[in-house]
């Protein structure tokens, strides 16, 4: 095993990381706030969390993928616990037989952002600096590995309950999204799961890079916006390139958790600039199609982020409630969301839309 | 409609007798430890002038009491808490997020048991009866008089917590149980934390509520009395005894209310100038505009809805500092008629400033006579300066916009500011949490589980249920609005159920007109 640096990640940070993560959510994923809290115990403890940098991973290495996944209403109500995903990760090493060296989140966005750490935290392993999304997505097939077609299988699902469950093999992601979706929507619509297994090598090609430190940016700037009385939304939209799509208030919120997530819609009532127009938000965890007057103005892999126009902090699909006073911004996807393949998997048509997607970005931006 | 509102301050007991939507009479008194001989003196005053000496409906009363002993950590009390839904969310167990001087105040025990409910209304667990029974023995051995119990999705399926009730009842009867689903909607644990905050607050919220009771009473006034709550409503006094976490943004929620009746106007930003603070808010149609973010009382997060209020440090009572010059944000408080300067004290405060400035002309004025003309001036400008700044903060749009004055202070707030249109003043608006008060609105509310019916046919359904209550409460038909509206579907039981809870608010109606059909 190759020397690499590694960085421990200090709480300031983390708290940093849960403000950006959840707005990398892009509405879904689930608040970052539990896992914090999860985090924050164990720091009291005298636990500490390294970060590692996905280009310092020999390619024979093991890297875990965990993710908590299902519907995030009811992460509000069945709260992580930072063992189960740490018992996930153990799963896998015990039906392979094999030792992570290192241990990275499928999404950056929500509260997987910080999944990551609280498996680390226990396992007693470096988090790489890394994710498969960018952002959050609601399926397992919506990621850089599945784009890049990697083996999808065998993914380890857990339920605190007692119950462990594998999926063994399938023949593609979307087999492995509907087998493990089945077993997850069983459990209670949450399960904490750890994907297939990656080597250092298919880390370095596919992974996403960086974007642990991207979502404590993004956390900084709102933060420091915030202590210094200034627009954190400006701050945001300076920092990472993004554009203002609307601001107003939340005026209704039709929401159902359906088959493992969460969809509905939002509708927004102009203010300020927006006055007399409205906007409407679909969603599937996360937002999926940003409509103005039945016109498409922004979708997926775009992010679209809605965020709270006092603070600038992320608001959730399952959180958002009548009369919030909102802003709606787009920030650019990474590239490899936006290439044709890409789009198969995460463009508006993966989600049901019968749209092309236009980006609101020049491709410069998105590889910013 | 004749009703008297009554505020009961942290300084001050407001009260005013209003009749026909008109206020007849305020006074303003000390507040005193035992709150009932303030309210009493109070209430002694206000019947003092003759036309205040009417048969009233009802008395309302709003009070910052149950907020400020959380926030002062003030009269809380150890308590048991039960969370049922292991073994999910072990890791974060109750007091989890508590700031650590209120948790060692407030937690007695906590017992976390299997149990609970799933999204989809299945159960999680069986729920663990025999630990239930165990639970209710050790609080009763400990001593413990008040219990706070949070099931996993009770809002959903409140089966498990109505069944700790049952048998805390039976095992020790004495206790006083609250339950999340009665406070709060999805999320744990700002649920619980709601329910843990009011089982806190159970034996002062039964002495405050009797010593309410035996004011009115002492005052030989024979009505009705009710409490105002967070969302601008009266609740009945039982009610109230059981639920002192729902009055906890009344005072600030009355004092907006209160400035857009006597001012007539429905949106405007409003400014609260009292002896300590002034809190900052904007109406909207007549409502505070609420907070969009979690809101954190005395450092505990809670999902209750309160006005966005911006406190600052500047009040009546503030100090004055003289190198460099500066207003607050220390204050006198309710040592101002002893402490300051025109009072006979020796601290230089904003009243002083302010009659000196001859803004307005109360104690001995020569006491500020000789106060340099630089002080003075610095001293307005930096209020003016602090205020300028904040109301700027808290303005949603970039015209101008009416400000409304109001409070014990109101005389710091300059008769021009950028950004607002005009400073309106209004007659009592020195007593305008207590108009708030009186003038508080009657809701209605319904939630149940519907079955094929439609989302909009079900939120309809409540819809009307929840205006049937509000006007067996009080309240008139045509004044009705929709406050709050959520549903939740259960997936687990056949015919597309679905929860609903809407809750609608209107005007008291005027009892001796005829309802409206």
């Amino acid at each position: 095993m190759s020397k690499a640096e590694l960085k421990t990640i200090s709480l300031d940070e983390i708290e940093a990381l849960a403000v950006g993560a959840w707005i990398l959510g892009t509405g879904g994923g689930g608040s970052p706030y539990l896992g914090l809290l999860n985090l924050r115990r164990l720091y009291a403890e005298g636990i500490r969390v390294q970060l590692m940098s996905p280009l310092d991973l020999d390619d024979d290495d093991w890297i875990a993928v965990v993710s908590n996944m299902g519907a995030p209403l009811v992460g509000q109500e069945r709260l992580a616990d930072s063992r189960n995903i740490a018992r996930a990760v153990r799963m896998q090493e015990e039906i392979n037989n094999i030792k992570f060296r290192a241990v990275m989140s499928v999404e950056i966005g929500g509260g997987n952002g910080v999944q990551a750490l609280m498996a680390a935290a226990h396992l007693g392993i470096p988090v790489v600096d890394a994710d498969c999304m960018g952002r959050a997505f609601p399926e397992a097939q919506m990621t850089s590995v599945a784009i890049g077609g990697l083996r999808p299988y065998p993914c380890t699902l857990y339920d605190p309950r007692g119950i462990e469950a594998v999926v063994t093999k399938v023949p593609t992601w979307k087999w492995m999204e509907r087998a493990s979706r089945k077993i997850c929507v069983e459990m209670g619509s949450i399960a904490s799961t750890s994907k297939a297994p990656r080597t250092g090598r298919e880390v370095k090609d596919w992974g996403i890079h960086f974007t642990t430190t991207k979502a404590i940016r993004i956390g900084r700037a709102v933060q420091e916006a915030n202590r210094r009385h200034e627009d954190p939304i400006a701050a945001l939209l300076a920092t990472e390139g993004g554009k203002k799509l609307f601001t107003g208030k939340i005026v209704d919120v039709a929401r159902r958790t359906t088959e493992g997530f969460l969809r509905g819609t939002a509708m927004v009532d102009g203010s300020d600039a927006d006055r007399g127009t409205k906007l409407k938000l679909s969603f599937q965890n996360e937002w999926i199609v940003a409509w103005r007057d039945e016109e498409a103005i922004a979708t997926s892999p775009d992010l679209i982020c809605v965020l709270d126009s006092v603070n600038g902090h992320g608001i959730g699909t399952e959180t958002i409630r009548y009369g919030q006073r909102v802003t709606v911004v787009a920030l650019p996807a990474p590239p490899v969301l936006t290439s044709p393949r890409g789009l198969e998997f995460v463009g508006p048509r993966a989600f049901g839309y019968d749209l092309d997607f236009r980006s609101l970005f020049s491709p410069a931006a998105a590889g910013a | 409609m004749k009703r008297i509102g009554i505020d009961v301050g942290g300084t001050n007991t407001d009260a005013v007798l209003i009749v026909d939507e008109k206020v007849v009479h305020s006074v303003k008194r000390p507040t005193t430890a035992d709150v009932t001989s303030g309210i009493l003196d109070a209430l002694r005053a206000l019947r003092a002038e003759p036309a205040a000496a009417v048969k009233v409906d009802a008395v309302v009363i709003g009070t910052t009491h149950f907020i400020n002993a959380v926030v002062q950590r003030r009269h809380v009390q150890k308590i048991g808490a039960i969370r049922i839904g292991m073994p999910a969310s072990a890791s974060l167990p109750p007091f989890c997020d508590w700031p650590t001087d209120l948790a060692s105040l407030v937690n007695g025990e906590i017992f976390m048991l299997e149990g609970g409910h799933d999204y989809d209304g299945r159960p999680f667990m069986p729920l663990d009866v025999a630990g239930l029974k165990d639970a209710a023995r050790k609080i009763k051995d400990a001593g413990l008089r008040s219990v706070a119990v949070c099931s996993s999705f009770s809002p959903l399926d409140p089966s498990c917590e109505t069944t700790a009730r049952e048998i805390l009842a039976e095992i020790c009867p004495d206790v006083a149980v609250t339950l999340s689903h009665d406070l709060g909607r999805i999320g744990l644990l700002e649920r619980e934390n709601a329910a843990l905050l009011n089982a806190s607050l159970h034996d002062l919220a039964v002495t405050t509520v009797a010593a309410f009771r035996k004011a009115i009473a002492d005052s030989g006034i024979d009505a009705p009395l009710f409490l105002t709550q967070n969302d601008g409503t009266v609740m009945q006094a039982e009610i109230a005894t059981a639920f002192p976490v729902m009055s906890f943004a009344s005072g600030a929620t009355n004092s907006m209310r209160g400035a857009a009746h006597l001012s007539g106007l429905d949106d405007a930003m409003v400014v609260d100038v009292g002896g300590t603070t002034s809190d900052i808010g904007q109406l909207r149609h007549g409502f505070p505009r609420e907070a969009n973010a979690v809101v954190e009382v005395g450092g505990v997060r809670t999902l209750f809805r309160m006005p966005d209020l911006l406190s600052i440090g500047l009040g009546g009572g503030s100090h004055v500092d003289e190198d460099p010059v500066r207003v607050g944000p220390l204050s006198v408080g309710y040592r101002l008629t002893s402490d300051a300067l025109v009072f006979g004290g020796a601290r230089l405060t904003a009243t002083d400033i302010a009659v000196a400035a001859g803004l307005i002309d109360i104690g001995d004025r020569s006491r500020v006579a000789n106060l340099p003309k630089r002080l003075i001036e610095g001293a307005m400008r930096d209020a003016w300066r602090k205020l300028e700044e904040d109301i700027d903060r808290m303005k949603t749009e970039a015209g101008d916009v009416p400000l409304l004055a109001v409070g014990g202070g109101a005389f710091l707030v300059p008769d021009r500011l950028p950004g607002i249109s005009e400073i309106v003043r209004v007659p009592h608006g020195d007593c305008a949490n207590a108009v708030g008060a009186a003038i508080a609105q009657v809701s209605g509310e319904a939630d149940q589980v519907f079955r094929d019916l439609s989302r909009e046919d079900a939120i309809a359904a409540a819809r009307d249920i929840a205006a049937d209550r509000a006007v067996q409460a009080g309240a008139a038909r045509d004044s009705l609005k929709t406050v709050d509206v959520e549903d939740m579907p259960i997936a687990y039981l056949p015919g597309n159920a679905l929860r609903v809870r809407v809750r609608v608010a209107g005007a008291i109606a005027d009892p001796d007109l005829p309802a409206a059909a």
